[in-house]
């Protein structure tokens, strides 16, 4: 059983919480994630590994749908019934010397060990992030000791600029150059980040995260055409260079289940309206 | 002589829209008259037959005497798992398949016995209490299938401490997330696990080796003094061509696993969902494709056909799997190979399929289909591709000087990989086979390496 040693509410929507796994922390590297189920009959639901200690990973995550909320009903000092991993392949650091990290909504939370892990070894790193609004705009305290600069976007103009990160990106190449940008969030985010990007040939890594069920390889559920080769986001990835990625094929079938996740929905609502 | 006795099956019409056990196993006046068959052959060509050499003629010989426990311990000392290769063996091809009675007449049904002394012990609760002596040594299983299992319950005999460590969250491998209820009822996997258990195995899940813990790891910092590698062909197969990726189109192994690893036939109270429509499309012929189309008839496709690219006569499926197909009304296409999945807005549409013709007989000693040039467009709502499993190369990306072939898988000799101390053994050796040809390597790995651990650290 994996304990739940610490659960911290960040905004309405999401959650941050400290789980006890050794064995998982053991060979946790940044880039990697673990696959949970919280109750005996629960989905498998990825989760990026943010943070983690000897004993502990830290996991954040957005209340969605079904499994999500199911997550979140569970207490400090509960157990998770599966946690499973470190899954993933591990970022591979580059010698890039400027780093530019753009983080839509919870993508904030997988982005960060990527980050953290340039700016310990001393790779100069800018952050963009947006959000819906400035309650939306997560692990700012931690962003604010590692980045040198920070720039906001935010739907409502709560925070920063009123729009979306790629026109803040836009203002921000005005007067800054980079080696690479690392772009996490929502796969429309990642897709038009990547494009403005291209504008200004500024190579752009997207963390994919396709519908997954395994996590090992075996089942096929996380395939993604890139440049027209099927790769598994599980073992493949699930950080990938954006260019040559089928981004609408993936947002297709990232709502293959919509119509069922519904259903699913109601019966949450009726079990806790009992 | 008395005719071969016939398994009684839930009615074809109520079944095709139950998960529940088709075959019902034989009743005690069938397993009598079935036994009374068997001519306990002095050169027993069954038992050759049988991968883990199970001596067949002695427990039917004990069930005729109706000690049933004697007869059920019989096959356990070579089959710890009698209750599910009763039900899964293709045991035309083994044991039953070289039957003298298999010549001139019907061959006695094995499997059905086995399967009735199985399901009897696991009713009446009968465990052998077995004194096992611990020898001080320590060995680590990696995968809880058919040959880790029964390489588990081998070592341990031995005096060996055993653990085993899963990926999954539930043990058993194919015969968990691959191998439908209705074939293979759940609990029957999970009752005779549980008896490993009591054997002093101890098992682990969630964990991934090559990920969670390393090969090295294991060597290193645990202590084991041997490992066996039992990790499966759990790799899907693609067919390489155009529309794979639409919606719609799954894996076998992921639709399976969604069914019976995740309950999805019980959505929304377990909430992993899956998706058929009213047509599918099985492209391939053997248990997995059989498996994979039953399970769509069961979830409510009104039609579901297999698209095989030779005949009838080629499908490599277990024989009783694709009678029990064709009475549940699934249809066969057959000589028609796919080459492309048609699809509008990211979702499936119909499958494209070149008209096949038989060719000379090839290598496996069928007609090999031939292209005739022409082509059909079925109009489907999924497809699901089962066209074979490759070893998986988790262990293989993430342990350095583990030698494989071509194929991905482990190459071995006596079970001893390239690396001293690491066995391996099950699909993960053969590529994709069988439940019992996975339990045979398990059953002689553990010899192999009782026998190095006594040369090497004594
Ligand atoms: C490698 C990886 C790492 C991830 N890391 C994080 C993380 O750190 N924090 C976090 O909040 N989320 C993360 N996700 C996404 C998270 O797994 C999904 O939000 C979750 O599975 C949704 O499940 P649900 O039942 O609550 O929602 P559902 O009701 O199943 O889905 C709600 C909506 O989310 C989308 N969705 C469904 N499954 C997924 C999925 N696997 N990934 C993304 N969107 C999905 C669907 O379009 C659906 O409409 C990650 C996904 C992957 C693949
Ligand atoms: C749908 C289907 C139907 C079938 N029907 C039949 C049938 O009717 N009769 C028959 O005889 N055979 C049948 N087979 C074939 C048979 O199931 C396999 O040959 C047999 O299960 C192989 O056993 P195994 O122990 O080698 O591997 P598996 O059963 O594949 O077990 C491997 C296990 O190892 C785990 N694992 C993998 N990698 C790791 C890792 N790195 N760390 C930890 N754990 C790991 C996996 O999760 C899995 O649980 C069928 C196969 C399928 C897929
Ligand atoms: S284990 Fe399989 S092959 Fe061997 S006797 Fe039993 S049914 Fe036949
Ligand atoms: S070959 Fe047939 S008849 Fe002979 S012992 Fe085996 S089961 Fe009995
Ligand atoms: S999640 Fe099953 S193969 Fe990637």
């Amino acid at each position: 059983m994996y304990k739940i040693r610490k659960k911290i509410a960040l905004n309405k929507d999401v959650d941050l919480m400290v789980i006890e796994a050794p064995l998982v922390s053991k060979n946790t590297k940044p880039g990697h994630f673990v696959i949970v189920r919280t109750n005996k009959d629960s989905e498998r639901i990825p989760l990026t590994i943010v943070e983690k200690d000897d004993e502990t990973i830290t996991i954040i995550y957005q209340k969605l749908g079904y499994s999500t909320i199911e997550l979140s009903h569970k207490k400090e000092n509960e157990s998770l019934e599966d946690v499973v991993g470190p899954l993933g392949k591990a970022k591979v650091l580059g010698d890039e010397s400027r780093i530019l990290g753009i983080a839509g909504g919870v993508g904030a939370a997988p982005l960060y060990p990527q980050l953290k892990a340039y700016a310990d070894k001393g790779t100069h790193v800018d952050l963009i992030i947006g959000g819906r609004t400035k309650e939306h705009l997560i692990l700012m305290d931690k962003y604010e000791k590692i980045c040198e600069n920070i720039y906001i976007a935010t739907d409502n103009g709560s925070a920063g600029t009123k729009g979306f990160v790629t026109d803040v990106m836009k203002e921000v190449y005005k007067t800054n150059n980079y080696d690479l940008a690392i772009a996490i969030g929502p796969l429309i985010m990642m897709k038009n980040a990547y494009l403005v990007n291209k504008d200004y040939n500024l190579e752009t890594e997207v963390s994919l995260n396709p519908i997954m069920i395994d996590g090992t390889g075996m089942c096929g559920n996380c395939r993604v055409s890139i440049n027209g080769k099927n790769q598994f986001a599980c073992v493949d990835g699930p950080d990938f260079p954006a260019e040559g990625i089928d981004f609408d094929e993936l947002m297709h079938r990232q709502s293959y289940y919509k119509d069922k996740e519904h259903e699913c929905r109601i019966n949450l609502g009726d079990e806790n309206d009992q | 002589m008395t005719n071969r006795q016939m398994m009684p099956l839930q009615d074809k019409i109520i079944r095709n829209s139950n998960f529940t056990e088709v075959a019902l196993g034989f009743d005690l006046k069938q397993v009598h008259l079935e036994a009374s068959r068997c001519l306990d052959c002095k050169d027993p060509r069954c038992v050759k037959a049988c991968p883990v050499k199970i001596n067949i003629p002695k427990f039917i010989k004990e069930i005729l005497e109706e000690k049933y426990e004697v007869a059920y311990q019989t096959i356990y000392e070579d089959n710890i798992l009698p209750s599910v290769c009763g039900r899964v063996c293709p045991q035309e091809n083994q044991c039953e398949g070289d039957c003298i009675l298999g010549i001139k007449f019907e061959s006695v049904s094995i499997g059905a016995l086995e399967r009735f002394l199985g399901d009897y012990s696991l009713k009446h609760q009968i465990f052998k209490q077995e004194n096992i002596i611990d020898n001080g040594h320590k060995v680590a299983v990696i995968g809880s299938g058919p040959a880790g299992l029964s390489f588990a319950a081998s070592i341990r005999r031995l005096g060996y401490k055993t653990d085993i460590y899963e990926a999954l969250h539930d043990y058993g491998g194919v015969l968990r997330y691959g191998i439908p209820e209705f074939r293979l009822p759940k609990a029957v996997v999970g009752q005779e696990i549980q008896r490993l258990e009591s054997l002093g195995i101890q098992f682990n899940k969630n964990t991934i080796i090559g990920k969670t813990l390393t090969v090295e790891q294991l060597m290193k910092e645990y202590d084991y003094k041997a490992l066996f590698i039992a990790s499966g062909a759990g790799l899907p197969r693609s067919l390489n061509i155009q529309g794979e990726n639409l919606n719609g189109v799954y894996y076998a192994n992921e639709f399976l696993t969604r069914v019976n690893l995740m309950k999805a036939y019980q959505f929304p109270k377990h909430p992993t969902p899956v998706k058929v429509g009213d047509t599918v499309c099985v492209v391939g012929g053997g248990n997995v494709a059989m498996d994979a189309a039953r399970v769509a008839k069961r979830l409510g496709s009104k039609n579901v056909f297999i698209l095989y690219r030779r005949d009838m006569n080629a499908l490599p499926a277990r024989k009783e799997e694709v009678e029990h197909a064709v009475e549940e009304g699934i249809e066969f296409n057959l000589l028609l190979n796919p080459v492309e999945i048609i699809g509008k807005d990211y979702e499936v549409q119909a499958v494209k399929a070149e008209i096949m013709e038989l060719g000379e007989l090839d290598q496996s000693g069928r007609h090999r289909p031939m292209p005739t040039g022409q082509f059909k467009t079925i109009k489907i709502d999924s497809c699901i591709i089962a066209i074979g499993q490759s070893p998986n190369p988790i262990l293989k990306n993430t342990t350095k000087d583990l030698k494989t072939d071509k194929k991905d898988r482990i190459m071995v000799k006596g079970y001893q990989t390239s690396i001293p101390g690491v066995f391996a053994g099950g699909d993960i050796v053969t590529g994709a086979a069988t439940v019992i040809e996975a339990m045979g390597a398990g059953k002689c790995a553990a010899e192999e390496i009782d026998k190095y651990i006594k040369d090497t650290f004594s």
